[in-house]
């Protein structure tokens, strides 16, 4: 016996996401119920500090689809639209439900949207605690189910819980996209053991929505084998947004180039580059 | 006059407005807007039709950036 078999080779690696565990061939694009996107970024439009800012960090980041928001008109005629930066004949639009804390608001915001034009492409957040801004997991699923059998394209934000997961895909919602942490919070990835579960039974896209800080988190979310990643406040609120907005669309770039390439497996010990014969 | 409750505030109107000519008097211009009454989506094509009576409740939404 080697001393090396005393080093256990199974079990628990440090970090998922170390092989690709889909039993497909990786999609060279994101497609959603019948629409296919080159971009794998979906981008959000909020917090930015001026509309300009806005339409120039979204454009660098390559992103085809940006969330928006329905809210009502303020009777202030001299302000600007976010329509007036941000062309739908460029961005697919997708308007979410933020702020919606029952399956009903949600729903209504929902019908809303689509008598406003934009598509039957909704992403579904109903919040279930302030503070948090974690989803309802329950009121998410009644919603869901009234949408997707008013013909909506459903993207729900949800928890990083796998069974919650799995119950929206079984509604029939198009996509699937678990928090990486809370909303706005930028910790990154905090269970990609979840996320890892999430991706393996998934039969839909699954999109990270939330909690990315930086690159290295949009990267590491593709590498685990999502399929997308949302974000808003990670370019929104960065010190340079329109560089912030370029490094993640290179991050999104990498990580799933680096999912689709196969990464090497973790070895505790060293294995050299270069030839071990031949040496001086 | 009638009073109904446009966007949360309370507002007077004259009791035969339509909701087509109460989003006229909100000059939204361009942008997209939608129309509910007492929670249901009024479609465009509808909005003359819609009679406003004593305590309706409209919301007219636009789209704003968001995440």
């Amino acid at each position: 016996m080697s001393a090396s078999s005393n080093i256990p080779s199974t079990g628990v690696p440090a970090e998922p996401g170390g092989e690709p565990t889909r039993h497909t061939q990786p999609e060279p694009r994101l497609t959603i119920g019948e629409r296919s996107f080159g971009s794998r970024l979906l981008i959000g439009t909020g917090k930015y500090s001026s509309f300009e800012l806005t339409r120039d960090a979204i454009a660098d980041t390559g992103a085809e689809i940006v969330t928006v928001a329905i809210r009502r008109v303020e009777l202030d005629r001299s302000k600007k639209s976010l329509l007036d930066f941000i062309d739908p004949d460029r961005y697919v639009l997708l308007p979410n439900t933020a702020g919606c804390y029952s399956a009903e608001e949600a729903i209504r915001t929902c019908r809303l949207a689509r008598e406003m034009g934009t598509g039957s492409m909704v992403k579904l957040e109903v919040i279930g605690d302030e503070r948090t801004l974690f989803p309802d997991v329950a009121a998410t699923l009644e919603a869901a189910r009234v949408l997707v059998d008013e013909g909506f394209v459903v993207l729900p934000y949800i928890t990083d819980d796998p069974v919650a997961c799995l119950r929206l895909q079984e509604i029939g919602c198009a996509a699937v996209m678990p928090l990486a942490a809370p909303i706005g919070s930028g910790l990154g990835i905090r269970n990609p053991y979840n996320i890892s579960i999430i991706i393996e039974q998934a039969s839909v896209p699954v999109i990270v929505d939330a909690g990315v800080g930086t690159a290295s988190d949009a990267a590491y979310a593709m590498e685990l084998g999502c399929d997308g990643v949302l974000m808003n406040t990670a370019v929104a609120g960065a010190r340079d947004p329109i560089k912030m907005a370029r490094a993640m669309r290179l991050a999104v770039e990498a990580g799933r180039a680096a999912y689709e390439a196969g990464r090497i497996d973790r070895k505790r010990y060293a294995t050299a580059s270069s030839p071990i014969t031949g040496l001086i | 006059m009638i009073s109904i409750n446009l966007n949360g505030q309370p507002k007077e109107i004259p009791g035969d407005t339509t909701a087509a000519a109460l989003v006229e008097s909100l000059e939204i211009g361009r942008r997209k807007f939608a129309v509910e009454v007492n929670r249901e989506v009024v479609s465009a094509h509808r909005l003359g039709e819609v009679i406003l009576s004593e305590g309706d409740e409209v919301n007219v939404v636009t789209l704003v950036g968001g995440g």
